[in-house]
């Protein structure tokens, strides 16, 4: 593998290792204290002393960027966990035993892509109330189907290789077959899809926060932080600079690693 | 199977699709928590109000015999009222519609003319700088959140240049056109990164395959083969993700009508959820669905005269 290829991921795994360590010490790297009001410098452009400006309370938007990488790289997280445990239990169950319940998911998940994903996941926040945690309920509801494709197809092809059957002549039990030889083996591409779902999982979770469905100020959240600027968007267009450009390389930092790893583990998509 | 008996089966799917696709929403608005009861009246209605209300709305009848009437209202057009605008709720989605599928068409119409040249020019300049630069900007553009790049074409566009309105649907034709123009260009700005980078793919897949290798070999010129083989089946490919992309498209023009403002049903779909309407929001989800499987069901019928191999 060439350095033009693996370049892409070490891009990602930067970005990516520069949103960790925002999420993990943002008083550390926060110039200033993220909710601290400044009157001199009401909705100041970008200066020496605010590298992106003030919001509307002279709050520098810098240090409220980096203070709400926690919140987004949680949605990242969590969007991506529900699914990702709800989907491949289903998955591995209807690849392994087939049958009517293979039948009944097959029928479920064609039923749930003709919903649009964010309609839908929009339709249930509507019901359960907005909030994070109402949206992760939401996306684990909507999200399951994709990762149980994929576990579905990976778990058809492990069942009839050569180590199954061996498996079964040993007498293992079906449970000891399934979670400790054919799981390990068919969960990597879908591990792999995780890291690129992450990255959808962010543009969700920041698009929710703007439209005021996702997490709920105070609770800083990078969508939440550009709604907060958004009827300045014309005098003060620098308040949505910082949190956009973070979301980008947030976003991006997921996919280069997701698609990185899926080159270098080999992993057909 | 010929064609006509692909058509009917096809055909045929529609009917229990449609009424798979009113229990789901209908299982949604009945069996999540949350009691359309007390959202419509608020917590503090009395007893008297909310049976009579309970028995207005059906809710004390057993849930298949509630499945059934909701069933016959969504054959017959009667989905109830909406509780903030007390009209139809059917009448609402019909006067907003028009307005989202014509910023979704639209927006269509520019991702294709976007794709489809950058497609060729990545595909045969593949690894070289032209693809590079190409699927760097695309690359950026699938990492940027739809609201994001509204917001920045709205403060370049209308606001500083002034070339725009900044929100709004303004009257008459061309008018609707100038104000979607913005919106528009926001939604197919995602699409076509996703376009572009499934047809790269597909162009460079029929460009090594063994049929352009033998009409090259016929010495037929590298144009033509371009024109005739590749470009024909980059357009089918073309169809298919369209229909496949139209839901996020949908889901998309909810966030885009948001920012600007525009009167289509996907700002309609966010304030009812602020305005709690939830007839609005489970009928909306409903033709949504109903939407995105009838353009499933056209690009199934258009791909199958593109490519009559699809029927067999």
């Amino acid at each position: 593998m060439g350095l033009r290829t693996k370049l892409p991921l070490i891009l990602g795994c930067v970005l990516l290792g520069v949103m960790i360590a925002f999420a993990v010490a943002p008083d550390v790297f926060s110039p200033m204290d993220p909710l601290a009001f400044d009157y001199d410098a009401l909705l100041a452009p970008p200066s020496a002393a605010h590298w992106f400006g003030t919001d509307q309370f002279g709050r520098d938007m810098l240090s409220r960027t980096i203070s709400a990488s926690r919140i987004d790289l949680q949605i990242a997280i969590f969007a991506m966990a529900g699914p990702l445990l709800i989907g491949s239990l289903i998955g591995l169950l209807v690849g392994w035993f087939g049958g009517v319940a293979d039948a009944v998911f097959g029928r479920l998940a064609d039923l749930v892509v003709t919903f649009p994903f964010l309609v839908l996941v929009i339709a249930i926040v509507a019901v359960l109330g907005p909030g994070l945690i109402n949206m992760y309920i939401a996306v684990a509801l909507v999200g399951w189907v994709v990762y149980a494709k994929l576990m579905r197809g990976e778990v058809r092809v492990q069942r009839s290789l050569d180590y199954v059957a061996a498996g079964r002549v040993l007498g293992y039990s079906t449970s000891r077959v399934l979670f400790r030889h054919v799981l390990p083996n068919a969960v990597r591409s879908v591990l792999v899809y995780a890291v690129t779902d992450m990255a959808l999982a962010i543009l969700l979770g920041s698009s929710l926060g703007y439209l005021g469905l996702g997490a709920q100020p105070p609770e800083a959240e990078w969508g939440v932080l550009i709604a907060d600027g958004k009827n300045f968007f014309d005098t003060a267009p620098w308040i949505s600079l910082a949190p956009g450009v973070a979301i980008v390389a947030a976003g991006l930092g997921f996919s280069l690693v997701g698609d990185g790893l899926a080159s270098l583990l080999d992993v057909k998509r | 199977m010929n064609r006509g008996t692909w058509l009917l089966g096809r055909l045929a799917q529609i009917v229990p699709t449609f009424v798979l696709i009113g229990l789901l929403t209908f299982v949604l608005a009945r069996l999540l928590p949350g009691d359309p009861i007390s959202a419509v009246l608020g917590d503090h209605a009395s007893d008297a109000t909310v049976a009579r209300l309970t028995a207005q709305m059906g809710l004390d009848q057993p849930i298949p015999i509630q499945f059934l009437h909701f069933m016959q209202g969504v054959m017959s057009g009667h989905l109830g009222d909406s509780i903030a605008y007390r009209i139809p709720v059917t009448q609402l989605i019909g006067e907003r519609l028009p307005v989202t599928l014509a910023l979704t068409a639209m927006s269509m119409v520019i991702a294709v003319a976007l794709a489809i040249p950058l497609a060729f020019i990545a595909a045969i300049e593949a690894d070289r700088w032209p693809d590079l630069l190409i699927r760097g900007v695309f690359q950026v553009g699938l990492s940027t959140p739809i609201f994001y790049v509204a917001l920045l074409l709205l403060t370049v566009f209308a606001a500083w240049l002034g070339l725009f309105p900044v929100g709004g649907y303004g009257d008459g034709m061309m008018e609707h056109l100038w104000h979607l123009f913005l919106p528009a260009c926001t939604l197919a700005f995602s699409f076509a990164a996703v376009l572009m980078r499934s047809l790269r793919g597909a162009i460079l897949a029929v460009l090594t395959a063994e049929f352009v290798d033998f009409a090259r070999s016929k010495g037929i010129r590298r144009r033509i083969i371009l024109m005739r083989h590749v470009l024909r089946n980059a357009l089918i490919a073309t169809v298919s993700l369209i229909g496949l992309n139209v839901g996020s498209l949908l889901g998309g023009a909810v966030i885009t009508e948001s920012v600007f403002a525009v009167p289509g049903v996907g700002r309609l779909m966010v304030d009812s959820i602020f305005a709690r309407d939830y007839p609005v929001i489970q009928a909306l989800t409903l033709a949504l669905a109903v939407l995105v499987s009838l353009a499933f069901l056209i690009t199934d019928i258009v791909q199958m005269t593109l490519d009559p191999r699809v029927a067999r």
